[in-house]
């Protein structure tokens, strides 16, 4: 498999913390890659330098083997690259099915001013990916008065509305109450999968890195310390000291 | 150029006192504008009616010290007191009668009631004052004129607009850095302006740092309105111009620092006054070239700090 | 609120604007006043959908009013005259709006604010163009081919303002429920999401501004031709304040709003100078205060929980 986006070299610091200090990385087509890491040391910052929300200080980063340094987050969007959000980013003020209905018309083109949003054709395919992610019921709701999991169910949605090739995902899981946290992978993962989607996801859970992940990177320090499948990486004693906080050798299910 | 500048050096030399003078009183608006906008997140349309009064109640004062026979000299220490009488009447009414109860509101509205109030204010001065223009010019009578140097002739210029007006600015623009930064009120203030959830958080009350600033802020205005009123007559609509003016220095500034709302004060008092003696037909727009300018080369002002969202 | 339900709503509003017009006459011009502002103060809303306050929409009204009173004499045909100076002031939307677009808040609202500042001192001291605080006097255009007597011209202002009124309206309901009308609302929400979805805020922002300007240039036109008198003042920073005030007056829930504002504007203008001559300005201001204080959706949603309606129209 070649690979779908590839990293060479990223460094960026803030004042003096070097969330990425040469970092390469290669996301297959088609897999699923976990990024794992303690708090702060740079995972966001590399969706936000992969989206162009970001620019490193030194270092490539091409996609389909192009050249996407410097881009605009607009253009890389529109060359195939989604991202969601830690903190759900979602318009507020409209209901789930305008959110959803929004994205959709973004990719299809919103300079068409003489018919509503909720356009048949908008409107169905709007209906039809809430409905995938199990949103279908909450669709006349306004996002603010969602729960956690749902905001963060209507930011990925909208962002696979866009019929991303690879989709950047940060913290999918974050603030989804832990008795539907499975529940909500669950759903991803199929959605993704039925899509062909490559997709890359920077998780705290291990056991959610455990079950739906095809390849970990650990992110630490600015580097990549470890790479490679799950009940590798999760074992290793060096991370499950550093990054999941189990002494060596202790019982954990994250290898299960 | 060097013929010119050699025909041109008086006016130059009157536009530069000129301007420095008028700077100063555009500061005193300005960097309460400034930190009321910090602290309330409100642009006050009010502010410059708040300028007008307190030059009405100053021109007040002052007529009747004259008027009474009273020492000329007291007309100095009225204007401190026409500030303070403005400031600390006016200030606190408004903030707790009306903008605490619109806190929550949408910004749009929160401008607009500053809006109403400016309205309310601007028919309050005629009913008050009329529409006569006021002059009280006992302070600048009672100091006299200073022969300025400039090249090998001298300006005569008056003392007051020479050391007063732009003293008090420099003792407030040096008060104010001094009072933000060392004392516990300007840093509970600062704490506030940067961040109003997490200063709560740390315990401070921020209801009563909005009252002092908003009152803070209503006082500096109110005194830039006094020490303008011995020099320029006062009429209605001037608190309207007073206003549209400090707009444009606290946008070129960018929010934040005091010291960026004398520097562009300056720069814009001076731009004005230039424009004044040597193309008046710009002298109104002036201002507004030069935040314009400012703004296509820094959009978030000379001083301001970019901000950057959290995503 | 079914479509007919709508348009006989609308049909019974104009009718009413006219038989005011008709009964009370000198309200006629009043009326007329008060639907100019009203499409300048569409321009308004539409722009606060996007969270933005521009405090300098007066410089489209002023451009097209001067626009109109520069043009009167080259070409004396009301129904081109008007369209002309709308457009003129859309163009110039374009111009600034290239501009302005890409700030927010209160720099977006200070740069308007500027601009139109620029504009009314340039009407002010270029007095061998302008005749500077004096004004110019609009020549008589005819309307439609025919030459009009006061009277009639009067009645045919009216009756165009209310064509217009409906039309922009209608126009910007449409506008508002379309992906680019949604994106705008969105911009102030959450506009670094439009980005990740490949929008560009900025175009979406100014495809607002240019309708807005248009829009207030339409009112600057029809205000031009009703006074036949243009001044600065109509550029003055405060006049812009009396556009955002009449938005909010009227209630920004609804197209309807801006008219509605615009007439208990006017009316309580009048009745407040007639009253008090000195303090009308006092009189406004108390009825903003108890507006925002007391019924921040404005007169419309007043008027719609009077009527025990809950949909939005």
């Amino acid at each position: 498999m070649s690979a779908l986006l590839s990293a060479r070299g990223l460094k960026i610091a803030f004042g003096g913390l070097k969330a990425a200090d040469g970092v390469d990385l290669d996301v297959d087509d088609g897999e699923f890659l976990a990024i794992i890491g303690p708090n702060g040391a740079g995972k966001t910052t590399f969706i936000n330098m992969a989206t162009g929300y970001l620019r490193p200080q030194a270092g490539k980063i091409s996609y389909a083997g192009r050249n996407i340094l410097g881009m605009t987050p607009r253009q890389i969007v529109r060359l195939g690259i989604g991202r969601s959000f830690q903190l759900p980013q979602l318009f507020t003020e409209h209901t789930v099915l305008e959110n959803a209905a929004l994205a959709v018309a973004a990719r299809d083109g919103i300079w068409s001013p003489f018919s509503p949003l909720l356009r048949p054709r908008f409107k169905q395919e709007a209906e039809e990916l809430l409905d995938r992610f199990g949103l279908l019921s909450q669709a006349g709701q306004r996002a603010n008065a969602l729960n956690e999991g749902a905001r963060k169910l209507t930011d990925i949605a909208m962002a696979v509305a866009l019929r991303p090739r690879l989709l950047l995902m940060d913290e999918p899981t974050s603030g989804v109450a832990s008795s539907d946290k499975m529940a909500v992978v669950e759903v991803l993962a199929r959605v993704l999968r039925q899509s062909g989607v490559t997709a890359v996801f920077v998780e705290h859970d291990m056991e959610v890195v455990a079950r739906f992940a095809d390849r970990v990177a650990v992110w630490g320090q600015g580097r990549i310390t470890a790479l490679g499948p799950p009940d590798q990486v999760l074992n290793d004693p060096d991370v499950r000291r550093e990054v999941i906080g189990l002494a060596p050798g202790e019982a954990s299910h994250a290898a299960a | 150029m060097q013929a010119w500048l050699s025909e041109n050096t008086l006016l130059l030399g009157l536009a530069a006192l000129d301007g420095l003078s008028y700077a100063a009183t555009v500061f005193m608006v300005a960097v309460g504008l400034n930190l009321v906008f910090g602290v309330l997140r409100i642009l006050n349309v009010a502010h410059g009616s708040l300028f007008a009064i307190g030059g009405y109640v100053a021109a007040s004062l002052g007529l009747f010290i004259t008027s009474r026979g009273l020492p000329a000299w007291l007309s100095l220490p009225a204007l401190l007191l026409a500030a303070v009488l403005t400031g600390a009447l006016l200030g606190p009414v408004i903030e707790r009668l009306l903008l605490r109860r619109v806190e929550k509101q949408e910004p749009v509205l929160q401008l607009l009631v500053t809006f109403a109030l400016f309205m309310i204010l601007e028919d309050l001065q005629k009913l008050l004052w009329g529409v006569q223009p006021v002059v009280s010019d006992a302070p600048v009578r009672l100091l006299g004129t200073v022969d300025v140097p400039f090249g090998a002739d001298v300006i005569p210029f008056t003392a007051y607009q020479l050391f007063v007006v732009p003293g008090v600015a420099l003792l407030t623009l040096l008060g104010l850095v001094w009072f933000l930064r060392r004392t516990l009120a300007g840093r509970m203030i600062v704490a506030v302006t940067e961040d109003r959830e997490a200063a709560r958080a740390m315990g401070i009350d921020a209801a009563r740092v909005t009252l002092l600033t908003f009152s803070a802020g209503a006082a500096l205005a109110a005194l830039g309105g006094a020490l303008a009123s011995p020099t320029a007559s006062l009429v209605p609509g001037v608190g309207a111009q007073t206003i549209v003016l400090s707009f444009a220095v606290v946008a070129t500034a960018g929010l934040g620092r005091v010291e960026g709302a004398a520097v562009t004060a300056l720069l814009i008092g001076l731009g004005r006054a230039f424009a004044v003696y040597f193309e008046p037909e710009l002298e109104v727009v002036i201002p507004y070239i030069i935040m314009v300018a400012v703004l296509l080369i820094r959009p978030q002002g000379l001083f301001g700090v970019p901000e950057t969202r959290r995503i | 609120m079914s479509r007919a339900r709508e348009v006989v709503l609308v049909l019974g509003a104009a009718g009413l604007v006219l038989a005011i017009a008709w009964f009370v006459p000198w309200l006629r011009f009043v009326l007329t006043i008060a639907l100019a502002k009203g499409l300048a103060v569409l321009g308004i809303l539409l722009l606060l959908r996007a969270g933005q306050v521009s405090f300098g929409h007066a410089l489209y009204l002023a451009f097209a009013a001067y626009a109109a009173a520069f043009g009167a004499a080259l070409v004396p045909e009301t129904l081109i005259l008007l369209p002309l100076a709308a457009l003129g002031a859309a163009l110039l939307g374009l111009v600034v709006g290239l501009f302005v677009v890409r700030y927010r808040e209160i720099f977006f609202g200070m740069l308007n604010l500027a601009l139109s500042m620029v504009f009314y001192s340039v009407l002010e001291k270029f007095y061998a163009i302008t005749h500077g605080t004096d004004g110019i006097r609009l020549p008589p255009t005819t309307f439609a081919g025919q030459v009009l007597g006061a009277e009639a011209q009067g009645w045919a202002m009216l009756s165009l303002a209310l064509v217009l009124s409906a039309f922009f309206a209608w126009l910007m309901r449409i506008y508002l429920a379309s992906p680019l009308g949604q994106a705008l609302a969105g911009i102030k929400t959450r506009e670094a999401r439009l980005e990740f979805m490949g929008m560009s805020a900025r175009r979406v922002l100014l495809s607002a501004y240019v309708l807005s300007a248009l829009m207030a240039g339409t009112g600057g036109a029809v205000l031009g031709m009703t006074t036949r008198h243009v001044t600065p003042a109509l550029a003055y920073w405060t006049t812009s304040g009396e556009l955002v005030f009449i938005a909010i007056l009227g209630g920004a829930g609804s197209v309807a709003g801006p008219f509605l504002g615009a007439i208990a504007y006017e009316l309580t203008r009048v009745y407040a100078a007639a009253l008090v001559a000195d303090a009308w300005q006092m009189i406004l201001g108390f009825v903003l205060l108890l507006v925002i204080l007391f019924a921040p959706g404005g007169l419309w949603a007043i008027g719609r929980a009077l009527m025990g309606g809950r949909r939005q129209a």
